[in-house]
C-alpha cells in the first residue's frame, strides 16, 4: 500500500466513524464493500474472521476494526505495516465519534435542566430497553448450530434469568456456557 | 426501589482508566451487561435511572455506545483527562487481547472444542443482554411519560427494529420524536423539579 492508499484508508475510517450511529457494526457492510470488493486489501474470509474474533474477545466489538487494519497491513507487507494498519484504522474509527461525544456530553451536562434535554432522556429510556431486547434476540439466533436449537435457547434463557435475578458474576455464566459448548451439549 | 445505596464518584482519572479496563476485559460478546453491573451495582457511579438516560444519549451519537458512555462519565468527572482515561481504559488492554487472539486464531479455528466453547459463550452472551434488559425495566417506573406510554414506546421500538427490520436511525427518529413530544408535554404538566433532578445526582461531583 502506498502513502496515498494509507491516506484513503484513514479517510474512509474517519467517515465511517461519523456515520456509525448504533455502533461500528452498522457500517460493517460499507467497510466490506470498500476493503474487500473494491480495494482487495482484505479477503472475504479475513473480514469475517476479524468480526468473529472481536466478538469472541472481551471488550467493545468496535475492536474488529483494529483486526481489519492489522490484517490489511499484514497483506501489504509484514508486521510493521500491520501495526500501522491497526493504529490507523483504530484512530480513524474512534477519533470523530469520540470528539463529537465529548462535545455533546459537555453540552448535555451543562443543559441537563432544560425541559427539552430532560424530555429527550425520558423519551429515549424505554427505547433503550427495547433495543437491548432486540440485540439480545438477534445474538441469540445468530448462527445455525449442530446441537438442537432448544438447548441453546434454554442456555440463553437461563443466563438471562440468572443475570436478572441474581448477582452471580458474569464470568461464571460465560464459563459455564463455554464448558457446555466445548462438551458438545449445546 | 427500596435498595438504593448512596452513589459515589470515581476518585481520579486513573480510577476511571482501571475501572473501565476491568469492565471491558469482562465484556465477552458485548459490554452492555457488564457495564450495568460494574457502573451501577458494583461501583455505584450512577443510579439505574441515570444509567438508562446516559445510555440513551450515548446511543444516538455515532460510535460504540459503551465507549461513548465511558467518555461521558470521564468527561463529567474529570473533563478531558477523564475522557481520555476512559477511552484508554476501554480500548488499550482489550486491544492487546484481541491482537493476541488474532495471532492465535489460525491455530485453533478448526478445532471443534474451541468452536463449541465460542458457541456456548455466544448463547450466554445473548442471555446476559436479555437479562440486563429485564433488569432495566424497573428503571422506567419513575418515567415522566407513565407506565402505559413507556410500554407503548418500547413495543413500537422493538417492532420497528426487530420485526420490521427498520434501520436504527429510522426507529430512533420516528418513535423517538413522538415519545419526545409526549415527554415534553408531560414534563410541562408535572410540577417543575429542581435543576436536573430527574435522577439523583452524584454528591460532591466536581464540575471542571
Amino acid at each position: 500500500m502506498t502513502g496515498i492508499d494509507w491516506a484513503s484508508f484513514f479517510g474512509h475510517f474517519l467517515g465511517w466513524s461519523i456515520m456509525s450511529v448504533g455502533g461500528a457494526m452498522s457500517t460493517a457492510p460499507a467497510m466490506y464493500r470498500y476493503l474487500v470488493d473494491q480495494q482487495h486489501w482484505l479477503t472475504a474470509a479475513q473480514f469475517t474472521h476479524g468480526v468473529a474474533i472481536a466478538q469472541a474477545a472481551p471488550g467493545p466489538n468496535i475492536l474488529f476494526v483494529a483486526v481489519l487494519g492489522w490484517s490489511a497491513g499484514m497483506n501489504a507487507g509484514g508486521y510493521a505495516q500491520a501495526a500501522l494498519g491497526l493504529v490507523v484504522a483504530t484512530v480513524g474509527i474512534m477519533l470523530p465519534s469520540s470528539l463529537l461525544t465529548y462535545v455533546s456530553a459537555s453540552w448535555v451536562q451543562r443543559h441537563r435542566g432544560l425541559r427539552a434535554v430532560r424530555a429527550f432522556k425520558q423519551a429515549m429510556a424505554p427505547l433503550v430497553v427495547a433495543l437491548l431486547f432486540s440485540i439480545g434476540l438477534m445474538l441469540a439466533k445468530g448462527e445455525s448450530w449442530p446441537a438442537p436449537a432448544w438447548a441453546l435457547w434454554a442456555l440463553t434463557a437461563g443466563a438471562a434469568i440468572l443475570v436478572w435475578r441474581t448477582r452471580l458474576h458474569l464470568l461464571w455464566l460465560l464459563g459455564i456456557g463455554a464448558l457446555l459448548g466445548a462438551s458438545g451439549l449445546v | 426501589m427500596a435498595d438504593s445505596p448512596p452513589l459515589v464518584a470515581p476518585r481520579s482519572p486513573s480510577d476511571i482508566f482501571w475501572s473501565f479496563a476491568v469492565l471491558a476485559l469482562q465484556g465477552f460478546g458485548g459490554v452492555a451487561a457488564v457495564a450495568q453491573r460494574e457502573i451501577v451495582e458494583r461501583r455505584r457511579w450512577m443510579s439505574r435511572e441515570e444509567f438508562l438516560e446516559e445510555w440513551a444519549v450515548a446511543q444516538v451519537l455515532p460510535g460504540p455506545n459503551i465507549v461513548n458512555l465511558s467518555i461521558m462519565i470521564g468527561q463529567r468527572h474529570f473533563g478531558v483527562r477523564g475522557a481520555v482515561a476512559a477511552l484508554g481504559g476501554m480500548l488499550l488492554l482489550p486491544l492487546a487481547v484481541v491482537l493476541a487472539m488474532t495471532l492465535l486464531y489460525a491455530t485453533v479455528q478448526d478445532h471443534p472444542v474451541a468452536r463449541g466453547a465460542l458457541r456456548g459463550m455466544g448463547a450466554v452472551a445473548a442471555g446476559l443482554i436479555l437479562g440486563t434488559a429485564l433488569k432495566m425495566i424497573v428503571a422506567l417506573q419513575g418515567n415522566v411519560m407513565g407506565r402505559a406510554a413507556c410500554a407503548i414506546v418500547a413495543l413500537a421500538g422493538f417492532l420497528g427494529f426487530t420485526v420490521l427490520g427498520l434501520p436504527l436511525i429510522v426507529v430512533l427518529g420516528v418513535v423517538g420524536a413522538v415519545a419526545m413530544a409526549w415527554a415534553y408535554r408531560a414534563l410541562g404538566a408535572s410540577p417543575p423539579p429542581a435543576q436536573g433532578a430527574t435522577a439523583p445526582q452524584v454528591p460532591g461531583k466536581p464540575s471542571p
